[in-house]
């Protein structure tokens, strides 16, 4: 089994509205020093077994359905699975 | 009566509440702002619909740490009137004054409907006005609105009466169709369906009227 | 990044990837400025002689537009127009196309599209009361439409009910020709409690330009910076020219505006939105218009993303932000107002009185222009017009459509996408947030309620380019009294209307033509009405592989409602009331939903719009609702008389029994200045002596939701409730089965 996680996030060009507001809660609960909060979305997909096209297939996944290339950006991992 | 409506910065059924009770029943209501510390002199509180900091992170999660915030516990906890409606409700359990969670509906999208709801439990301050058992006509708005909790809880609420609305129709994929739930003392009642969206005939339903009549009712026997 | 000299950008003609035409670039260079351009300035004019921006294309044609009547307190050229409705109020209303941008991101361009036309109405000073869309895609069979469909409408759903006002309107439709090409329409009403308004001007010398709002990044930039690969391999680019909406932001942006310019009238001396092409084109319209220069400071501007150029600040589309002039003595009184809403606000430039445009930016003069120039200078186009070789081929072709048998007809015609029921889409946006909506989504017009008042508004938006392309001049003229037919059956009178314009190539003649043809029709139909035109945009261009779409006029159409005893639904409400059609009904199946069906193509010439007779129809509608003689009122219009019955007969689970001198195939003509309305049976004889003519008594209304139709080939008896779930469950099933 194979573990692959997906970290999806906002370029670092488009507004992040989420994590501006965000940030500006954790500022006025009184921690003063964090300076900046980026939200994104978190997968983990399993597949069965490792196979020569696992990154291709990871990628095209990415790009067709998990992210929006047009405003987002990915990054992965793959692991063994427990 | 006088009423304090809590305005956090996205609430949006503020006024629609502030009508409810001005137009609807009569009462005094005033606008709070969250950043005030104070409740003092008001005898219910408030929490409208909308979209607080922009419902981002989680439903409600941001206006936990509002000024305000600290006054309505202490309401909560003296026993005082406290209604959150959708926004509200959420606010509420983030809070943790209700069991439970308010997630993702099933279907994943906003639903805006007039939906049927069962009125489960009629001894509280909240719906002394409907019958046991009656089907009110209430209008629902909102995205995240499926009730969550685990079997203890849900155990717990059925045994102490605190599930007071039911869905006839399992909308959003609520636990056990709740649609509005109340604290232990029954002082604090969250729900998502908007009463204060069904005042008046003309638009479509009154059937919530007697919410607002029901709170009325029970501060004039607790006054008394 | 270096940027381009000025001496570069001529020899190597950069200019015109920016959209500069030689001509163009040569009239700033020799006659304007008499030197060349820099890159900034160059960007500027790029950008504001955009179609987009000047109308250089189509202000001949939008020109032809009535734009007066005795209600009118603005009109075109602000950022929405106004009109009075009597008792110092007045509804400002303005509709505006986001089709690129939804195209490229669909969830953030249609969001965006309803916050940009948010903050036209609140510039105004006016308290938005409710939105309405109309959209337009391929159809529902491939997963990319059905993704693009679920995008936008999550997107208007997701800002609309987060800033809470209400969508109580809209259409949605499905076209080949919109594939590639979707069209995003959103349009917003607002009410004013006075009968004054804040003009967006800059005037007074050393008055403030104040910035309010979010911050700026490099959001919606286009040009040659970067844009032009932007959507060719964006995989591995950190950059990225979409926009992105933040509606929390704009809640508090439209509560601090309504707020400052109720409240604070004499602080503020003019306001406008950072719409398209944002800092440049808010801060030169106002103070074009008000005959004075600017000086801006960039480094004063809030910015999100570092190391930005002055072209880039100024193009900026960054979203919810807003420019106001401000007299300095104000100054203290204004940041603090905005501080309170936590809004950014910081003064940018002050008004000068040499009409010069000049920008600051790292100390340097960047920009130093007439500000006439960027506004007034635009060369305006005379296109090529040709009327299209398909009107001339096929002038004298009628469909005529096969019934072998009523019954299954009536079923599949309901199944029809642009026919079914759009509650899967229309139940995702809150209709009813501020508890003024009288009538939702479903009916004709969505009505909302002034409280306090007797009045309310009726508003619809409506298009059916399938009309337009066949016949311009006359689908344009049908499209404006389909609205008003809209307004008139919920018990309203048509007070005006905005449109948007989405069209193909203007430089194609055939496209050129039919913009002019239908704006021709559009005028004739609003100068019946006494509707003007008080705001709108145009959106050309769009095409996809050089095939052009329908052409695509949108009316957005308000009615008063002067007392809200007279709001009208199209739903039956009672057995035993009479079912009558008023308005004579021909062959009119050029266009409809049934050629689609049988033929599969647009084909044929429209029936010429008999305008007096539409107008009467409206009329005698009118006054029968306002003499309580009307139980029931719909529109007759895609689909004709069959789908209008089967619709009104569904919310309250009813059926009809009906005899007709129609015949079956002409249940489904689509002859326009139609309606259907039903009366209590003792009003018979006051209603028939109202109308006079032109309408047939059909049957009545009954208990159980059969539906038993004699007409003059066939009696049949169609189950009601299976037409029902048909056409309520079409639509679902097409998003849910599988590619």
């Amino acid at each position: 089994m194979k573990l692959v996680k997906v970290y999806v996030t906002l370029k670092d060009s488009v507004l992040d509205a989420q994590g501006e507001a965000i940030k500006s809660a954790i500022n006025t609960m009184g921690y003063k020093q964090l300076a900046d909060v980026h939200m994104g979305k978190y997968f983990e997909l399993s597949f069965d077994d490792d196979y020569a096209q696992l990154d291709q297939d990871v990628n095209a996944i990415c790009d067709d359905l998990l992210a929006n290339p047009n405003i987002e950006t990915y990054r992965y991992e793959i692991m063994e699975e427990q | 009566m006088k009423f304090a409506v809590i305005n956090f910065p996205g609430s949006n059924c503020d006024m629609d509440l502030y009508y409810a009770i001005r137009d609807g029943i009569k009462q005094t209501v005033e606008l709070v702002d969250y950043r005030n510390e104070s409740l003092e002199g008001f005898d219910g509180v408030l929490i409208p619909g909308g979209f607080s900091y922009g419902d981002y992170l989680r439903s409600g999660a941001i206006a936990v740490h509002a000024p305000i915030v600290k006054e309505i516990i202490r309401f909560a906890n003296e026993g005082k009137i406290v209604l959150g409606i959708c926004n509200g409700f959420q606010i509420l359990t983030e809070l943790g004054l209700l069991p439970g969670a308010l997630i993702q509906n099933e279907k994943s999208c906003f639903i805006c409907e007039t939906v049927d709801l069962k009125v489960l439990n009629n001894q509280t301050a909240f719906t002394n006005e409907y019958q046991a058992g009656q089907i009110i006509n209430i209008p629902v708005a909102h995205g995240e609105g499926r009730y969550y909790c685990d079997e203890k809880t849900l155990e717990d609420l059925k045994i102490n009466d605190q599930i007071i609305f039911e869905y006839q129709q399992n909308i959003n994929g609520s636990v056990a169709q709740i649609a509005g739930v109340t604290n232990k003392q029954k002082n604090v009642l969250g729900m998502m369906p908007h009463p204060e969206r069904a005042i008046e005939k003309i638009l479509g339903s009154d059937d919530g009227l007697k919410l607002f009549q029901s709170i009325i009712n029970y501060q004039v026997k607790v006054n008394n | 990044m270096t940027e381009p000299t000025a001496k570069q950008i001529q020899t190597e003609k950069l200019y015109q990837q920016w959209g500069l035409t030689d001509s163009e670039y040569q009239l700033i260079s020799e006659k304007i400025l008499k030197r060349l351009p820099n890159y900034t300035e160059t960007g500027l004019y790029s950008v504001m002689w955009s179609e987009h921006c000047s109308y250089k294309n189509s202000k001949k044609v939008l020109r032809k537009m009535p734009n007066k009547s005795s209600r009118v307190i603005a009109g075109p050229g602000e950022d929405a127009g106004i009109l009075d409705i009597g008792d110092n109020q007045a509804v400002v209303f303005k509709a505006e196309s986001h089709n690129h941008p939804s195209a490229v991101e669909p969830y953030q361009g249609a969001a965006t599209g309803v916050g940009g036309i948010i903050r036209d109405i609140f510039s105004m000073g006016a308290q938005p009361i409710a939105l309405l869309n109309s959209l337009k895609f391929g159809p529902l069979k491939d997963g990319k439409t059905k993704h693009l469909v679920n995008e936008v409408v999550a997107g208007i759903g997701g800002y609309g009910n987060c800033i809470g006002l209400p969508t109580v309107g809209g259409e949605i439709s499905f076209e080949d020709c919109y594939e590639h090409n979707p069209l995003v329409n959103a349009m917003c009403v607002g009410l004013l409690n006075n009968t004054e308004f804040k003009h967006g001007t800059a005037s007074g010398d050393k008055n403030l330009i104040i910035y309010v709002g979010a911050k700026t990044g490099r959001d919606g930039i286009h040009g040659a910076t970067f844009a032009s690969d932007e959507f060719t391999d964006t995989k591995n680019k950190q950059r990225s020219a979409v926009q992105v909406g933040n509606p929390f932001i704009e809640k508090l942006l439209m509560d601090a505006c309504v707020e400052i310019i109720e409240k604070h009238s004499d602080w503020v001396l003019g306001i406008q939105d950072m719409g398209a092409a944002g800092l440049v084109s808010s801060t030169a319209e106002m103070a074009s218009k008000a005959g004075s220069g600017l000086i801006l400071n960039l480094d004063k501007v809030p910015q999100r993303e570092t190391e930005m150029s002055a072209y880039e600040m100024m193009l900026s589309e960054s979203q919810e932000r807003m420019v106001l002039c401000v007299k300095p003595e104000f100054e203290e009184n204004v940041l603090n107002f905005f501080k309170n809403f936590e809004l950014d606000a910081v003064v940018i430039g002050q008004v000068t009185t040499d009409k010069q445009y000049k920008i600051y930016h790292h100390e340097q003069l960047v920009t130093d222009i007439p500000v006439d120039s960027l506004t007034e200078d635009v060369p305006e186009y005379d296109r090529e017009e040709k009327q299209p070789q398909r009107m001339i081929d096929d002038k004298d072709y009628h469909f005529m459509p096969t019934i072998d048998s009523l019954s299954e007809t009536w079923q599949k015609m309901v199944q029809r996408p642009n026919l079914a029921s759009k509650k899967h889409f229309y139940q995702t946006y809150d209709s009813q947030v501020k508890a003024n909506t009288l009538v939702r989504p479903g009916s004709d017009a969505g009505v909302v309620r002034i409280r306090g008042t007797k009045k309310a508004i009726a508003m619809t938006n409506d298009s059916n380019s399938k009309y337009v392309y066949l016949n311009p001049f006359v689908g344009g003229q049908i499209t404006v009294m389909e609205a008003a037919r809209n307004i008139v059956a919920s018990g309203g009178i048509p007070i005006g209307i905005t449109d948007c314009l989405n069209y193909g190539n203007p430089e194609d003649p055939e496209s050129f033509w039919e913009l002019d043809k239908s704006v021709e029709g559009i005028s004739s139909a609003c100068e019946t009405l006494d509707t003007p035109v008080i705001s709108g945009n145009v959106s050309l261009y769009n095409e996809y592989n050089e095939v052009a779409i329908y052409p695509s006029p949108m009316v957005g159409m308000v009615g008063l409602i002067e007392d809200i005893k007279n709001v009208t639904t199209s739903a039956f409400k009672k057995a035993g009331d009479l079912i009558y059609i008023v308005g004579q009904t021909f062959d009119d199946f050029n266009g409809s939903e049934i050629q689609m069906e049988q033929l599969g193509q647009l084909k044929g010439d429209l029936r010429v719009l008999d305008l007096e007779k539409e107008k009467l129809h409206q009329d005698l509608i009118h006054q029968a609702i306002e003499k309580d003689l009307v139980t029931s009122c719909h529109d007759l219009s895609e689909g004709g008389l069959a789908v209008a019955l089967s619709e009104s007969a569904f919310e309250n689970n009813l059926g009809f029994e009906i005899k007709t001198s129609l015949t079956s195939a002409q249940l489904f003509s689509e002859t326009q200045s139609r309606f259907l309305v039903t009366i209590a049976p003792e009003n018979q004889v006051v209603f028939e002596r109202l109308i006079q003519e032109d309408f047939e008594l059909l049957g009545q209304v009954t208990a159980d939701s059969s539906y038993k139709v004699t007409t003059t080939d066939e009696t049949s008896i169609i189950d009601g409730s299976v037409v029902k779930s048909n056409w309520k469950e079409a639509i679902a099933c097409l998003m849910k089965s599988e590619v």
